[in-house]
């Protein structure tokens, strides 16, 4: 058996691996370039979906390419923009909130006058069937804080229940919607310290 | 010819049981069952790739010299679980989404090495698929009962959610048992998965020593009789 004398040399066993590691790599490049646009093109309309969904009624420019960055409390801020006949008609970002475990990654959309057109979860780490109730999917809670803004309510009030505000707390679970409140202040915070940059007109269209 | 076939079978669905026999993958089981979905996500797609890497391995077994067959067959599953991964998240987002997690998981699932070792590469390709086959199915079965007898005890439901990873035909699958139920949080966490394998490991041990004493029985009476 030619093959299995072989099997037991060095230099084949070293050709063996390198070979398969080659053979591996081809296809790993052949298969990233193939998926890439879609992949691309996927995560696109994923980031976009999710931005919409924070932004009820119409706009009419395309939203991930009107962006703004501005410096914000925990770096900077990708503000996408959404526009009525040239006009800001409402921002959408992204705020981070710090929950029972690690990071809540929430987006927001924020109207012209710095009223809150909606909030949701997009990625957290939250205990499973106490913590999550911050998903749609789950309860109904996100949507309490619709048509808030810094005046309403007052900004003492802006805090869960159980420390003297007007946001439901979980039963087991106050740590997590402590967090997305404390975020979501956060958040229109940001809106009204940077007010007259993010609703400037003027910036043109695409510029990062 | 059947009977080895049959063999087979036996071995991957029952007596080989990846979680409850060989105890490997036991971190990947442990983290996902907290739903009945979950661990058939989880399964499905670790059968996949199971299949998958045990036909490669065993197709290219002749070739493959005894000293470096380890980082080849890692290789191949690594690229294996990454192809998987690439074309899902270009071609099947939506699946993607929900199984994305699961994905990458498996390339740490030592059961598919393990049988790349155990059995792919010293059989032949027909064989092979079919114990990948198996093994994966037996462990999709441990999976979607671990995570069931964990999400009853744990939200009161089973297979809650079924329509995001199987399509909205399955949304009769998710049923709820305990209507109001106020959850049982320990089953959900770490501590619950350990002990509902626990339990189950225990009570599949207890089937087969039955089993094993019904059949020494029968032969002792046949004995008897002649």
């Amino acid at each position: 058996m030619k093959l299995a004398e072989l099997r037991n040399k060095l230099g084949y066993q070293g050709l063996l691996l390198g070979g398969a590691a080659l053979l591996t790599s081809v296809a790993l490049a052949l298969a990233s370039r193939a998926t890439e646009a879609d992949i691309h093109a996927a995560e696109e309309a994923d980031l976009k979906q999710s931005l919409t969904q924070v932004l009820p009624g119409s706009y009419d420019n395309d939203l991930l390419k009107d962006i703004v960055t501005l410096p914000g409390k925990e770096g900077d801020v990708l503000v996408y923009r959404a526009r009525r006949a040239g006009k800001v008609a409402a921002v959408v970002y992204r705020v981070i909130g710090h929950g029972y475990s690690g990071a809540i990654v929430c987006v927001m959309g924020v109207s012209r006058e710095g009223k809150i057109l909606g909030v949701r979860v997009i990625k957290h780490a939250e205990t499973p069937g106490l913590g999550d109730k911050i998903e749609t999917a789950k309860s109904d809670w996100i949507h309490s804080f619709e048509g808030k803004w810094l005046g309403d309510p007052a900004a003492e009030k802006w805090a869960v229940k159980k420390d003297g505000g007007v946001f439901d707390q979980f039963a087991g679970a106050t740590i997590t919607p402590r967090g997305v409140v404390k975020a979501v202040k956060g958040g229109l915070e940001f809106f009204e310290e940077n007010r007259t940059r993010l609703l400037d007109a003027s910036a043109p269209e695409g510029a990062k | 010819m059947n009977e080895k076939y049959a063999h087979i079978t036996r071995e991957g669905l029952w007596n080989n049981n990846v979680v409850f026999a060989q105890m490997l993958a036991l971190c990947p089981t442990l983290a996902v069952t907290s739903s009945a979905t979950n661990g058939l996500g989880m399964g499905l797609a670790t059968t996949a790739v199971l299949l998958m890497s045990n036909i490669i391995v065993s197709s290219v077994r002749q070739l493959v010299s005894a000293e470096v067959r380890i980082p080849v067959y890692i290789v191949l599953i690594a690229t294996l679980v990454t192809l998987v991964d690439m074309s899902l998240n270009a071609w099947a987002h939506e699946l993607y989404k929900v199984l994305g997690l699961f994905i990458a998981l498996i390339v740490v699932n030592c059961a598919i090495l393990g049988r790349a070792e155990a059995f792919a590469s010293k059989n032949t390709v027909f064989d092979s698929a079919l114990d990948g086959l198996m093994m994966g199915l037996g462990f999709t079965l441990s999976l979607v009962m671990i995570g069931g007898v964990r999400e009853i005890f744990g939200s009161g439901t089973l297979f809650a959610n079924a329509h995001l990873l199987l399509g909205s035909s399955f949304a009769f699958l998710e049923t709820t048992i305990v209507p109001q139920y106020r959850g049982f949080l320990l089953m959900i966490l770490p501590p619950g998965g350990f002990m509902v394998v626990g339990f189950l490991l225990a009570a599949k041990r207890v089937m087969d020593q039955r089993r094993a004493a019904r059949v020494e029985m029968a032969v002792a009476a046949e004995a008897a009789a002649s």
